[in-house]
């Protein structure tokens, strides 16, 4: 997945991946997180302040600004990769900034800034002080909605998604255990019955089960996405055993048991690694935008359980795990945008009451029975939906 | 191929009026000026050639003498006339129109005679159609009365929009079912190999194979369109269609004269393609080779790779600029490497930026693409963005229709794309191959010969 912003394979990381970068400067108060690059406001009072870094200058455009929403045009002119920071006056506290900016490159760090007097850097080379003037912010009468409490609802909301993801993670090892023993033991239809509820643990947290790069295809890799010659464990593999397909070679009892094995394995080294996870505001709302993804390019269409057409199970699941990143980021969100947080309130809870038209005992109608017309009016709700919560992150982390 | 004209200028929309062609005609028939004659509206020629049976004559013998001169000597330009004949077939190293139409077909006659014939007859009409000449001998609207026209006509009146026709073969022309087909036994390419499952496949069999293919690229699409439409008519009974794809802009450039384009991530694509300049590049990577003394009728050939890539625009359209940025590895406005500088500027892989991370990430599309990482390997990408209307759950059937000319695919498609299918997140998450095809395109076609005649002797 792009983007929970932890490397997808061990080793991979890059300036997109963001969070680390955030997560690592956490303990820092009131750091506002790297990740407010590249958004261009709609609304800049006074229009962009264009910042050039070169070498030896970080020249600013002007020394004073209307308060609110400030949008700078940052602009490399120096050899060296620069970054550029906006500072309270204290000149240690972060209130934005734009890094990795290669030699030529520009990049918009857009920052809410209520009136007062803050110190501009940029930083050539990436090391050091930086290049630092004053700017002065004025009153416009345009006051920023954003209080001093704004961070700790930030805080609030991240311990609160930290928290479900480790529930989570412990349900899903719980039911991974007992799932694994049944399909060990060949018991089938038990195995079948808790195969969908326990995944349902998974893909409520699946962007941060997939930031791990090696767990993800492990667990869940579906046959299509394999190469040729690659070994084939996790879920999927097992889905396959248990609701086969016309002309199946069904498992032998070994092999079976190393793959009930391998799945508990792997998930005990994933509510491991949730456990020392840092989260930032921007993985809940980055992460619910890519439950949401998941959902219109695998669930709605059916690719997911190719077998079980067990996909509304996950659907809902998924579903439930950005409805959960949103509610985490509500109050901070509330702050900022209201309208976009009664937006998608109304939208989750449209797609909800469609989803429950389709639940059947503890779970859901089978994907292969729902007429297209069902499919259709689910994935119409999904982009609904999806679009307004694409918009989620850079709203709260501005 | 070397003589193709480098221009990139729109391509005249304005037919010619009757009088002034068959003036244009007549100074060339003058002088031998191989252009003149190309810048004939279709209506315009058959104004003379209905003169009468003389005339008529005279038209064609100026015709066959203008394509030997046009292969020859490279027309203005501006010409919106792309010689057909020549060492190599055109529409691989010519200048990438803005509009594309392939065909794939199977070959329905079992005879080796018919198959033959159709080769030639597919020969001389894509003499005539990318001369901006209608199909067959008295076009769309000069034969008999009774008869149904030999042309379908929807391209009269305009120019040949820069036209040139690219015929490939399937591993399915050479056997089927384990038996070969036309006399074609140990005649079948080492290097047209089944292409392997790539992670993430989902290719549809009614988007994939066929044992020929037509590349028709045009900057009209109604010309493009209207070649593959006379081209299968012509295959009736001999060919079917097996699938066909339209392609509305083209993605990459294939010289260093235009500009290049965008995909529809909005990002520029083939920055650092292949290019008509690099010519020993292209000996290197994109020309074939007789690899073994029957494979004759590939030297000077390529190998075309076709792949239907089905974006999910949806999502990445709520995907953050940022995030945007380093799955390519390009910046979206200038195009530029986030290593810095400008367009063409040779990304830096080794750059760091912060916490010592490559400023180019390293599952990002440029670097997984690259040919440092691939082991210098190149290939000359000429695809083109599709959209197919929707999918039926209120998407646009949307993406980009690859098409790759490489001299050997085992090395310089496979290990590629099975690398890519695996590490590049762009592809992993953005992507969907959906349809697929690999064809041998033979050299090019001298004039009195017919498209792959090397293979048949």
């Amino acid at each position: 997945m792009p983007c929970f912003t932890l490397p997808k394979n061990a080793g991979t990381t890059g300036p997109r991946k963001t969070v680390l970068v955030a997560a690592a400067v956490l303990s820092v108060p009131l750091v506002l997180t790297g990740c407010t690059d590249n958004t261009k406001a709609a609304d800049t009072s006074g229009g962009a302040i264009n910042v050039v870094s070169s070498n030896s200058e970080c020249k600013v455009s002007a020394t004073s600004v209307p308060s609110g929403n400030l949008t700078f045009s940052v602009k490399n002119e120096g050899t060296e990769v620069t970054e550029f920071y906006l500072l309270a006056a204290d000149g240690l506290r972060i209130l934005g900034e734009v890094e990795n900016i290669g030699p030529g490159l520009s990049r918009n760090l857009v920052v809410t800034a209520p009136p007062g007097t803050y110190t501009t850097a940029c930083k050539p080379g990436m090391e050091g002080d930086g290049i630092r003037a004053a700017l002065e912010v004025t009153q416009s009468g345009n006051q920023p909605s954003a209080d001093a409490d704004f961070q700790h609802l930030l805080d609030t909301a991240t311990t609160q998604y930290g928290s479900y993801v480790k529930d989570q993670s412990e349900q899903l090892l719980t039911g991974t255990e007992q799932f694994a023993a049944a399909f060990k033991a060949g018991n089938a239809e038990q195995a079948r019955s808790l195969y969908a509820a326990t995944r349902q643990h998974w893909e409520r947290i699946e962007p941060v089960a997939e930031s791990f790069g090696d767990l993800d295809p492990q667990l869940d890799a579906r046959e299509a996405d394999l190469e040729p010659g690659q070994e084939w464990t996790g879920w999927h593999r097992a889905e396959k055993d248990l609701f086969p397909p016309a002309g199946y070679t069904a498992m032998a009892p070994a092999e079976r048991s190393a793959i009930a094995d391998r799945i508990v394995a792997d998930t005990k080294d994933l509510v491991e690694r949730n456990r020392t996870l840092e989260i930032s505001a921007d993985m809940l709302g980055n992460g619910a935008k890519e439950l949401l993804d998941e959902v219109a390019t695998g669930k709605v269409t059916g690719e997911e359980e190719i077998w079980s057409h067990t996909d509304l199970w996950d659907f809902q699941a998924n579903v439930d795990g950005a409805r959960i990143a949103f509610e985490s980021l509500k109050p901070a969100l509330l702050q900022k945008d209201s309208a976009l947080a009664a937006s998608l309130d109304e939208k989750f809870a449209a797609l909800q009451a469609e989803l429950a038209t389709h639940a059947q005992g503890s779970g859901f109608t089978s994907y292969d029975k729902l007429a297209p017309e069902q499919v259709q009016k689910l994935a119409s709700l999904v982009d609904a939906l999806g679009e307004p919560l694409s918009r989620l992150t850079a709203a709260v982390v501005l | 191929m070397t003589g193709c004209p480098f221009g990139g200028q729109p391509p005249e929309t304005s037919a010619p009026q009757d009088d002034a062609a068959a003036e244009q005609q007549r100074n060339a028939l003058d002088n031998g000026q191989p252009t003149a004659g190309a810048r004939l509206s279709r209506r315009g020629l058959f104004g003379i050639a209905g003169l009468g049976g003389a005339a008529a004559g005279l038209a064609v013998g100026f015709l066959g003498h203008d394509a030997v001169a046009a292969s020859a000597a490279p027309p203005a330009a501006d010409s919106p006339v792309v010689p057909f004949h020549g060492e190599h077939q055109a529409g691989i190293t010519t200048p990438a129109q803005d509009r594309l139409h392939m065909a794939a077909f199977d070959v329905t006659t079992t005879k080796r005679d018919e198959l033959i014939q159709l080769l030639k007859d597919w020969t001389q009409a894509a003499e005539a159609l990318t001369q901006g000449r209608p199909a067959g001998a008295t076009g769309a609207v000069d034969g008999p009365y009774g008869a149904p026209p030999e042309d379908t006509g929807e391209a009269l009146d305009l120019n040949a929009g820069k036209l040139t026709l690219t015929f490939g073969f399937g591993a399915g022309l050479f056997e089927k079912d384990g038996t070969a087909r036309f006399g074609l036994d140990g005649r079948k390419p080492e290097a047209l190999i089944d292409l392997p499952h790539f992670p993430g496949d989902d290719l549809d069999p009614a988007r994939s194979g066929g044992d020929l293919v037509v590349q028709a690229c045009a900057d009209d699409p109604q010309v493009a369109v209207h070649a593959i439409r006379n081209l299968a008519r012509i295959g009736f009974g001999k060919v079917r269609v097996r699938w066909s794809q339209l392609g509305f802009g083209r993605t990459s450039s294939t010289s260093r004269a235009q500009q290049t384009p965008r995909n529809l991530f909005g990002f520029k694509d083939g920055t650092n393609n292949l290019k008509v300049e690099d010519e020993q590049l292209l000996d290197q990577h994109v020309w074939a080779a007789a690899a073994r003394p029957q494979d004759a009728w590939m030297a000077g050939g390529s190998f075309l790779v076709a792949r239907r890539i089905r974006m999910h625009i949806e999502i990445w359209d709520r995907t953050s600029l940022g995030e945007q940025e380093g799955l390519i590895g390009r910046t979206k406005g200038s195009g530029a490497p986030l290593s810095g500088g400008e367009e063409f500027t040779e990304p830096d892989f080794t750059r760091q930026g912060k916490g010592g991370k490559p400023l180019i990430p390293l599952d990002s599309h440029v670097r997984m693409a690259h040919p440092n990482q691939n082991s210098g390997v190149r290939m000359l990408r000429r695809g083109y963005n599709y959209t197919d209307g929707s999918d039926g759950v209120g998407h646009l059937d949307a993406g980009l229709f690859f098409i790759a000319f490489v001299t050997d695919p085992r090395t310089h498609y496979v290990p590629m794309q099975m690398a890519m299918a695996k590490g590049d997140t762009l592809a992993v998450e953005y992507l969907k191959h959906t349809g697929s095809g690999l064809f041998a395109v033979p050299r090019g076609v001298k004039p009195g010969g017919f498209i792959g005649e090397g293979l048949f002797t």
